[in-house]
């Protein structure tokens, strides 16, 4: 469209069609060659341009404009505010596309951006064939937000890019452009979905379409948003609740969905950064710290709690992906060798804790109530844990954590071990979650049904379907996500005999012990969750269903086989939540084949820390995500990765991975990859 | 107008600038923005290499007060102009100022004062001996705008 040279008419190229011209840009640099020259270039795109060459001043441009722009442009080194920063600030608040930019090439910042959600990631020098397309990141945004709302339910909050991250989804570091941020959120449902049932029409292809308005969120809405979250409780809400207590004329649950996504990644990464909210200072986090309180009241966790717990699962998991698996790419949909893989990529997006996450919601999902806080803990696993908090889900993670290495399957094993609830699907969505998790709010949701379908299968099919879980979970997770884990009473004797399987690496001995145990206590889950789910998951849950069986299994019926879990089956596999329960027995033995011992840790793992993860991101999600099964939800919110992973560390004597990728050098022979 | 004197200015500034872009005073980015100006911006190039050159002296003076105590350095704020000049030079087709942002990153990276203090000097000179040349661009340009001719678009490949 865009003439080099002399002569750059308005007709050149653009006749053809206008929507390109006129897009609204602002770029913030503090270099004044740069600002000029990409000025300049985007001018001869015809674009509307406004410069910035200070990001405190274009953060306070874009409050005041709301709907003014349609991107960013922003450079990573600034003096006054960290560029990431900025990127997180209008992720949130705004809800805009961002494009990074920077004469550091190095993969780390790259990825970097890309984990943030930067919707692309530019070198300088930029060049004007670069500029000329960032269009295409608005449409894709647009056309996420209106796949979400073309899909009221629910729990897919955005559609339309999902499809196209998946595939690339292999590459964080590739997938810079829409792979973050919405995409991301959507694609992760979207994956999950896919998986299981189908494109689910995300891609809307009418991108013509797609001129949704933008809700803009201006500090007031949001205190509102955030303060019927906190009501809810940050795992119960769904968007469908919060839009009404929100009471915000031409609100649509949509809006509130995607926003809630974002939240939910938003407190993911402060849980995992900083474990307290209040880090960011961002308007969500003032007097978040309560929003999550009821979560926090279910065992004491506190989101803050979960993100660290999740935090630390991811990043053992991703190390124990990375180092068993050797897979580097974050979002490693392949369940079967890397459930944890995808975990981890999903950590390493957002917060390892969403694997965990995922792998609890599932066992969450069983009903319990805590299920906010189980979320992040493989609660599934044992009733026991969660209520002893993070703990467990630490343990299960550090359990996962040796699967990990395995691959995911492994991780899935000591998962599913862990959560006997909502194991499998919980570890299907551990892998899956990765995907997801790099928008981490999005991911939570999908963790619980992410998790499990990420793990038994690739991940990428795990995401969508953590997505959907989560999604489908809200509404039931107050139920009792976490049976296992909430309801000490349930299993706790299985949760522990879980979590010793899984801390012994041996996925297999585990499992078996585990299995036995959670199998019981899965039914409990089974009978609250498949109401729930059943509901909730139908399309939701199909992908995780699998998935989550699958974690350990890298395909969902392994997963589920494995599921060892029998629970864990029963998350999985969102509708058939209740068939997991009866099947979960035999699912169980099953599956055991394949790696069955190992697979069913896994999938408690994965649950159990799945949720931790997600449940950090967001109690929020887990509530209103995924009907999926609890497993997922649970860990989602709840636990911070970090808890989870030093507590399951500690209890398998493992000593807790904090780099992502060093592994800890679990042994993860025994998982079944 | 004076067809031959344009003709031979016109040949004059192509030699010129092919010059500069041969011995790596420029390099493909400079040519991407001549390709930016038009009618409707006459000087833009000028105008950007102006503030780039007006960057890489504040920039080097900042700097240079950041390497002057040999006990005292701040490497921290010496590593954030480097990037800074990197990433103008590179904008603006600077080639031989970027080299040696390139060469000067490394030795802060090592916290080597002394490579630092000669890739300041150095990124110093590279500066302000571009300045002059394009500088001396300009003016052709000038003059053949004044003689009635246009600027011929140079493609360098």
């Amino acid at each position: 469209m865009i003439n080099s040279g002399h002569g750059r008419g308005p007709d050149s190229g653009s006749n053809s069609d206008p929507f390109p011209a006129g897009l609204r840009v602002l770029v913030v640099d503090d270099d004044p060659t740069c600002l000029m020259i990409l000025e300049r270039m985007l001018m001869t795109c015809l674009y509307r341009v406004t410069k910035c060459n200070r990001a405190e001043l274009a953060l306070s441009l874009l409050r005041k404009n709301k709907n003014g722009f349609d991107i960013v442009i922003s450079d990573v080194h600034m003096p006054d505010m960290d560029g990431f920063k900025l990127l997180e600030h209008v992720g949130l608040e705004m809800d805009l596309p961002v494009i990074m930019m920077s004469a550091d090439d190095s993969k780390s910042v790259v990825l970097k951006g890309v984990t943030h959600g930067a919707v692309d990631y530019l070198i300088k020098p930029v060049r004007i064939e670069a500029l000329k397309n960032i269009w295409q990141h608005v449409v894709r945004k647009k056309r996420n937000e209106w796949n979400v709302s073309e899909h009221s339910g629910g729990s897919i909050e955005d559609t339309g890019g999902d499809r196209d991250r998946q595939q690339p989804r292999e590459d964080a570091d590739n997938n810079s452009s829409s792979v973050n941020e919405g995409n991301w959120r959507s694609s992760s449902s979207r994956k999950r979905k896919e998986e299981e049932v189908d494109d689910q029409g995300d891609d809307k292809e009418d991108t013509s379409s797609l001129k949704k308005p933008r809700v803009v969120w201006s500090v007031e809405l949001h205190q509102q948003f955030v303060a019927a979250v906190n009501q809810l409780g940050v795992d119960k809400a769904v968007p469908k609740k919060i839009l009404e207590m929100m009471n915000v004329p031409g609100l649509t649950r949509e809006n509130v969905a995607s926003h809630l996504q974002k939240y939910r990644i938003y407190l993911r990464r402060l849980g995992g950064v900083s474990q307290h909210q209040g880090n960011m200072n961002h308007s969500f986090m003032t007097g978040q710290d309560p929003s999550f309180g009821p979560l926090s009241s279910l065992n004491g966790f506190d989101l803050q709690a979960l993100a660290v717990v999740g935090q630390l699962p991811a990043q053992s998991l991703a190390q124990l992906q990375a180092a068993g698996l050797g897979r580097s790419s974050l979002i490693k949909p392949g369940m079967s060798s890397s459930p944890l893989v995808d975990q981890r990529s999903i950590f390493n997006f957002e917060n390892p804790k969403v694997r965990f996450g995922d792998g609890h919601g599932q066992t969450i999902n069983n009903g319990n109530k805590q299920m906010s806080l189980l979320h992040g803990v493989p609660t599934g696993m044992e009733p026991k844990q969660f209520a002893g908090s993070h703990m467990r889900v630490q343990q299960q993670i550090t359990g996962v954590r040796p699967g990990q290495n395995v691959q995911s399957s492994g991780m899935v094993l000591s998962v599913a071990d862990h959560l006997p609830r909502g194991g499998p699907s919980m570890l299907s969505s551990l892998g899956q979650q990765q995907p997801m998790f790099s928008t981490s709010v999005s991911r939570r949701s999908d963790l619980t049904g992410a998790v499990r379908n990420s793990i038994p299968e690739t991940n990428n099919r795990v995401v969508p379907a953590t997505h959907s879980v989560f999604n489908n979970f809200p509404a039931d997770l107050p139920q009792n996500n976490f049976p296992l884990a909430s309801a000490p009473g349930i299993s706790i004797p299985v949760s522990a005999s879980y979590q010793e399987e899984v801390n012994s690496s041996d996925a297999k001995g585990g499992s078996s012990a585990a299995t036995a145990g959670f199998g019981n206590p899965c039914y409990d889950m089974f009978n609250n969750f498949s109401q729930q789910q059943q509901q909730h998951h139908n399309n939701k849950l199909n992908d995780w269903d699998l998935r989550n069986i699958g974690l350990a299994f890298s395909h969902q019926d392994t997963a589920s086989a494995s599921a060892a879990f029998s629970t864990s089956e029963a998350y999985s596999s969102s509708s058939s939540l209740r068939k997991r329960r009866e099947t979960d027995a035999t699912v169980v033995t099953a599956h055991g084949q394949n790696q069955q011992p190992p697979s069913r840790s896994l999938n408690h793992l994965n649950h159990v820390f799945m949720d931790g993860g997600s449940v950090r991101v967001k109690s929020e999600r887990v509530a209103e995500t995924v009907t999926c099964p609890p497993a997922t939800t649970l860990f989602n919110e709840q636990y911070h990765q970090e808890d989870l992973m030093s507590a399951l560390l500690k209890q398998e004597g493992i000593p807790s991975v904090d780099n992502e990728f060093d592994f800890d050098g679990y042994s993860i022979d025994n998982i079944p990859v | 107008m004076n067809t031959i004197v344009v003709g031979q200015l016109q040949r004059q500034f192509q030699d010129y600038i092919v010059s500069l872009y041969q011995q790596g005073y420029l390099d493909n980015q400079f040519t991407e923005l001549r390709k930016l100006q038009d009618e409707g911006s006459p000087d833009f190039v000028a105008e950007v290499v102006s503030l780039f050159f007006d960057d890489c002296a504040k920039v080097i003076n900042d700097m240079s007060t950041s390497l002057e105590r040999p006990d005292h350095v701040d490497f921290k704020q010496v590593d954030s102009g480097v990037h800074q000049l990197k990433g103008s030079s590179s904008s603006v087709g600077a080639r031989r100022v970027k080299n040696v942002c390139i060469a000067f990153k490394e030795c802060c990276d090592v916290q080597n004062r002394e490579g630092c203090l000669r890739c300041l000097q150095q990124v110093d000179y590279e500066y302000k001996m571009l300045k002059t040349k394009l500088q001396d661009l300009f003016n052709l340009e000038q003059q053949i705008l004044q003689a009635g001719g246009t600027i011929p678009q140079v493609s360098m490949n």
